[in-house]
């Protein structure tokens, strides 16, 4: 029972970590319909600037703001090169993806006199001080520590993003990943309005890069791999589990679609498959998660009813 | 006042499709002003209104809009002082959100659209009697997704959204097309009553004759790039479909239609 619990608590840390990443890719690809592959070098961006920041003794709390903002920054230019260079979404994403691997390498190496990998075992993070000192170590013999400080940091991005999107600047965004014609009507340039929502997008990337390189005391390019899979599989299982639940805010639902990737990532692995294929577990989940996301499934069942449903009415014909 | 100077417009420049559209296209439309323009497929009406919206730009000559030169000028900042319905009730309205959010976004044209709270409440009044206007019982829906709407509620509350705020000049790019004939009548009553009420002057494309003869001051056929047919004052409110039947089956017959 106790290992089921520590299981249990693990998904949830991992999943609330990675809902940060969710929220992200909300923006990005749910509301401005933009797929965007930066994500895969703007989450580890977050992670190492995290990294040599805490090495070099910054607060790990205003690590998390700086991150974000220089999630943001990289958001800015992948925004800048679809709307003013007419690059398409996917390869802005690949361009700034690969300049990331770089930019990032070359972050560590200047941060930790070159080092690969920046190691802040020992340091202060966010899992460790000052707040967390509120927190007892263990409550009833579980250790649930990282549990609740990632539930707080998840809470207080959902609620300030949920404020934002009712917002006129938060509504305008909305308009304009559903319809941009509808923005240039309304007097405004449509692709600053994009632009701001992917700096927004990969701001949180950023920012769960940060919390996820805390947690696990390192940071290196590493941790960006398949980040992208994990963010829009947890978008797409939420919103496809949830969408016909009533005044559940898209927020919640990928929150959610985060944790259940999670989970359904582990019930995988307990089934001991050999660590080698993890990744080709991730992008099975991935193709699950579209194929029950999309409207084929839906409209394949409601074909099959259909005919169980026309044959027997024919078979009560004949037997009438 | 409206002005297109000395238009030059060409489509695939250089290949064996050339189109040269419109050769020195001239163009007035004074204040208050409402133009029906008809004419076969290709004649340059959407382009003429595109080229007024900056949707695409002219190759050469000018527009003048309200005494200032605006060929330079990009989309967005024209639509501060332009409203437009388009031909596809998807374009006009926003499917994701609600009426009222919809409504609360137009609402806001022409100002910052910062940090406050998009939907006020205290509007909720006056949007209703908006909405009222136009009898479909929308005033009573205010939180049902736009994208639920049928076409003609959608083209509707899109006439409302392009002409809420102050503009000085309305575009109607076959607003009532994708409708059906009753849906197409009663859109075609509701912008009569908002355009004379409200005295804007409008630029109107449509393929109905009975609506561009029985409706607007002014009639405006276009053919291969040329306004062959400009009839306004008097002349224009004695018209009859008979009158313009004959040159527009002359010019569709041309074209193959």
């Amino acid at each position: 029972m106790t290992v089921f619990l520590n299981i249990l608590i693990g998904i949830g840390e991992e999943g609330l970590m990675y809902a940060l990443l969710a929220l992200g890719m909300y923006i990005s690809y749910s509301v401005l319909d933009f797929p965007d592959l930066s994500v895969d070098g703007t989450f580890p961006l977050g992670a190492v600037l995290t990294g040599v920041l805490i090495v070099n003794g910054f607060d790990p709390w205003l690590c998390l703001v700086i991150s974000f903002a220089a999630g943001m920054l990289a958001g800015m230019l992948t925004g800048i090169m679809n709307v003013k260079l007419g690059i398409i979404p996917l390869l802005c994403g690949i361009i700034m993806y690969t300049a990331m691997l770089s930019v990032n390498l070359v972050l560590i190496k200047t941060g930790t006199d070159g080092m690969a990998i920046a190691s802040f075992f020992t340091k202060d993070t966010i899992f460790n001080s000052s707040l967390a000192g509120l927190i007892p170590k263990t409550l009833g013999g579980f250790a649930l520590r990282t549990l609740l400080i990632s539930l707080l940091i998840v809470i207080v991005c959902k609620i300030l993003l949920d404020l934002f999107l009712k917002t006129k600047s938060g509504l305008l965004l909305r308009a304009t990943g559903d319809n941009e014609r509808y923005t240039t009507m309304l007097g405004k340039n449509p692709g600053s309005v994009k632009i701001f929502g992917l700096m927004l997008g990969n701001g949180f990337a950023a920012l769960a890069g940060s919390v996820i390189a805390q947690n696990k005391g390192s940071a290196d390019q590493q941790m960006g791999t398949g980040m992208v899979v994990l963010g829009l599989a947890s978008v797409i299982i939420g919103i496809s589990l949830f969408k016909r639940v009533r005044f559940m805010k898209g927020t919640t639902m990928v929150i959610l679609g985060s944790i259940i990737y999670k989970a359904s990532y582990q019930i995988v692995l307990t089934l001991g498959i050999p660590t080698e294929w993890n990744n080709f577990v991730k992008a099975a989940i991935f193709l699950i998660a579209l194929i029950l996301g999309g409207k084929h499934v839906g409209e394949f069942f409601k074909k099959l009813f259909r005919k169980n449903k026309t044959n027997r009415e024919g078979k009560n014909a004949l037997t009438e | 006042m409206l002005s297109l100077n000395n238009i030059q417009k060409v489509f695939n420049a250089g290949t064996v499709d050339e189109n040269r559209l419109f050769t020195g296209f001239n163009l007035t439309v004074n204040d208050g002003e409402f133009v029906a323009i008809v004419g076969s497929n290709g004649s340059g009406k959407t382009t003429l209104l595109n080229m007024v919206c900056g949707t695409s730009l002219p190759d050469s000559g000018r527009v003048i809009f309200n005494g200032n030169d605006i060929t330079d000028i990009p989309e967005y900042k024209r639509a501060r002082r332009i409203g437009r319905v388009l031909q596809d009730p998807k374009m006009g309205t926003c499917a994701s959100l609600s009426i009222l959010e919809n409504l609360a976004l137009a609402d806001n044209k022409n100002r910052r659209y910062g940090l406050s709270r998009a939907v006020n409440k205290q509007r909720e009044e006056y949007y209703k009697t908006l909405l009222e206007m136009c009898g479909m019982g929308l005033e009573n829906r205010l939180g049902v997704l736009a994208g639920s709407l049928s076409g003609g509620q959608r083209q509707a509350l899109a006439l409302i959204i392009a002409t809420m705020t102050d503009i000085d000049l309305l575009i109607l790019d076959e607003h009532t097309a994708a409708l059906d004939p009753k849906s197409s009548e009663t859109l075609m009553e509701i912008t009569k009553r908002v355009i004379s009420e409200k005295k804007y002057t409008t630029l109107m494309v449509t393929h109905n004759l009975r609506f561009a003869v029985s409706y607007g001051t002014r009639l405006l056929m276009m053919h291969e790039g040329k306004a062959v047919m400009d009839i306004s004052g008097e002349e224009k409110e004695k018209l009859i479909v008979e009158d313009i039947l004959g040159k527009f089956n002359e010019i569709s017959i041309e074209c193959g239609n």
